[in-house]
């Protein structure tokens, strides 16, 4: 019997410490803690960043490293760093070894990178090598080129290797969800359907509980299944909240592809063993060629936002009227004095309180007695999206519905009242390259770190 | 005739990565299950989305007394064109939708 425990859906998002301890003293073969996911947007592969503050993940950290001590089992962390981009996990390992000071103690930590050279990529691609999923966008070789960052979903595999060094930490890259909790059951002999399955339900902690947000959820997987238990006090695991997870941000609620194969859970069977812990049976992994997921991230372009507010009655019954005619005459000078067209440059005004959250696929739109008007430019240089920014000011704050009638002014919340986003990133890769040998696109590197 | 929100129990949307969509509708019970699958139009289910009928895929799920759509997202997570980076919103477009 392999026993995982898993804190949290991630880390960042908070856990029951009490379920926590329950859950070290329950003697775990391994803990697992997912890092990250595509969900927040391509902006943090892009830059290689976390979307959680360091200190709330250095103290969540510092939490599970002390459980880790305690239990004395590996600590395993998969998409570190929201993107698992390479910078990403070096900033994990950094904090780590902070810790580790801080803690008195001295510690190995394995390094595994899923992070991929943009232009081998692009290489690959361009020789078929690098085919696309269904949904993929439309992408050339040169665009994968510009790729700030692309990296490949590690799976049990490269996990598998990390553990073999004998790390006391595992930090990794990008990495399947299910992956952290699936390698150790398969390294271990257990049932391997049992084994992706059990990590499919634990990947995000409780959510697959009565009590989503309590964290905390223990498997233990054996030859023939896994026993999905969550440790806080009056969280429950049922056959329908952990058969509804295989629903979950997943576009087939029976398939799940995964490096090397494909999980297939028609023929699970889910049963109560008391009023709180579930067990899955029959789930089937079925084995395929060896291939990686690949995600891109690249900038398309800068950014500037701009907010004006309509309360106005005529103004918000017309808003769609005034904000095509601020966007026709800032296009005006946008050609005039920069030279630069629709093709170039984006210009856009969303309607809060009409349809900015569908646009056009809104079937009730309107109905507020304000609407909020926000400016969106995206331009090719960060110097053309803030002089397009600026051209836009004037029509957002006066621009009048017709000519004969007295000058309107708007009401902006700040000053000023153009703000630069940055760079706006793009994901660009949705495709999966094969490998003969699994670990030939990752690296690992094991350091130790701390005091003794 | 009703909403669809008003006979399931729950109606939720999300990412299934950057590029996918996907929306449960959560009956809550036998009857409403069954009243919804009868009512559910995929023809009009694509079209409240914008999206290619050939690409919606449709699962029934009678033990959990859900019905899935899966799609391909209506932009593309994160784009300039994107509105929602978690998807969630367009859950709203199934919850209106009235059926039989």
């Amino acid at each position: 019997m392999v026993r995982i425990l898993v804190p949290s859906g991630a880390l960042g998002l908070g856990y029951d410490r009490a379920a926590l301890a329950a859950g070290v003293a329950a003697g775990p073969d391994l803990i697992a803690i997912d890092g990250g996911s595509t969900d927040s947007g391509p902006a943090y592969l892009g830059r290689g960043v976390s979307k959680y503050s360091r200190a709330t993940t250095k103290a969540e950290w510092g939490e599970l490293m002390a459980a880790q001590a305690t239990a004395r089992v590996p600590l395993v962390i998969g998409t570190a760093g929201t993107c698992g981009a390479d910078a990403a996990v070096d900033w994990l390992c950094e904090i780590t070894a902070e810790i580790a000071a801080e803690q008195g103690r001295k510690i190995r930590v394995a390094r595994l990178y899923s992070g991929q050279n943009p232009a081998v990529i692009a290489e690959e691609l361009a020789a078929g090598r690098v085919t696309p999923l269904p949904g993929a966008p439309e992408v050339s070789a040169a665009t994968v080129a510009t790729c700030t960052n692309v990296v490949a979903l590690a799976g049990v595999e490269q996990i598998a290797a990390a553990l073999d060094t004998g790390a006391d930490v595992v930090i990794a890259g990008r990495t399947t969800d299910t992956a952290i909790i699936a390698a150790l059951p398969i390294l271990k002999g257990c049932h391997p359907g049992a084994a992706w399955h059990g990590a499919k339900v634990g990947e995000c902690g409780a959510l697959a509980t009565t009590m989503p947000n309590s964290g905390v959820i223990q498997i233990d997987f054996d030859e023939t299944g896994c026993t999905i238990r969550p440790l806080s006090e009056g969280a429950r695991a049922t056959p329908y909240t952990v058969s509804a997870h295989m629903l979950y941000e997943n576009s087939d609620p029976f398939i799940l592809h995964e490096p090397g194969g494909h999980l297939d859970v028609r023929g699970a069977r889910y049963r109560a063993m008391d009023d709180r812990t579930v067990r899955i049976e029959g789930s089937a992994w079925v084995p395929g060629p060896y291939a990686v997921k690949l995600e891109g991230a690249r900038v398309a372009g800068w950014q500037v936002v701009s907010l004006a507010l309509l309360r106005d009655r005529r103004y918000v019954a017309h808003a769609r009227d005034w904000a095509d005619g601020v966007i026709a005459r800032t296009r005006a000078q946008v050609e005039a004095r920069l030279g630069l067209g629709p093709a170039d440059c984006a210009i856009e005004i969303r309607l809060i309180g009409i349809d900015a959250t569908l646009g056009p696929l809104e079937p009730r739109p309107g109905g507020a007695a304000e609407v909020g008007a926000l400016a969106i430019v995206t331009a090719p240089t960060e110097a053309q999206a803030a002089e397009i920014g600026k051209m836009l000011n004037p029509w957002l704050l006066h621009h009048a519905l017709t000519e004969d009638e007295p000058m309107p002014t708007f009401a902006f919340p700040f000053s000023p009242a153009e703000m630069p986003r940055g760079p706006a990133y793009e994901f660009c890769l949705h495709h999966v390259l094969p490998l003969d040998d699994p670990m030939a696109a990752f690296r690992i590197e094991v350091t130790e770190v701390g005091d003794a | 005739m009703p909403e669809i929100g008003e006979i399931a129990q729950k109606v939720r949307s999300k990412n299934a990565g950057p590029f996918w969509l996907t929306v449960d509708i959560f009956c809550g019970g036998a009857e409403a299950y069954t009243r919804i699958t009868a009512g559910l139009d995929d023809a009009a289910v694509a079209r409240a989305f914008g999206a290619d009928p050939a690409m919606l895929k449709r699962f029934d799920l009678p033990d959990l007394a859900v019905v899935k759509y899966s799609l391909p997202r209506p932009t593309v997570q994160g784009t300039a064109a994107d509105r929602d980076m978690h998807g969630a919103g367009w859950a709203v477009l199934v919850e209106e939708m009235r059926i039989d």
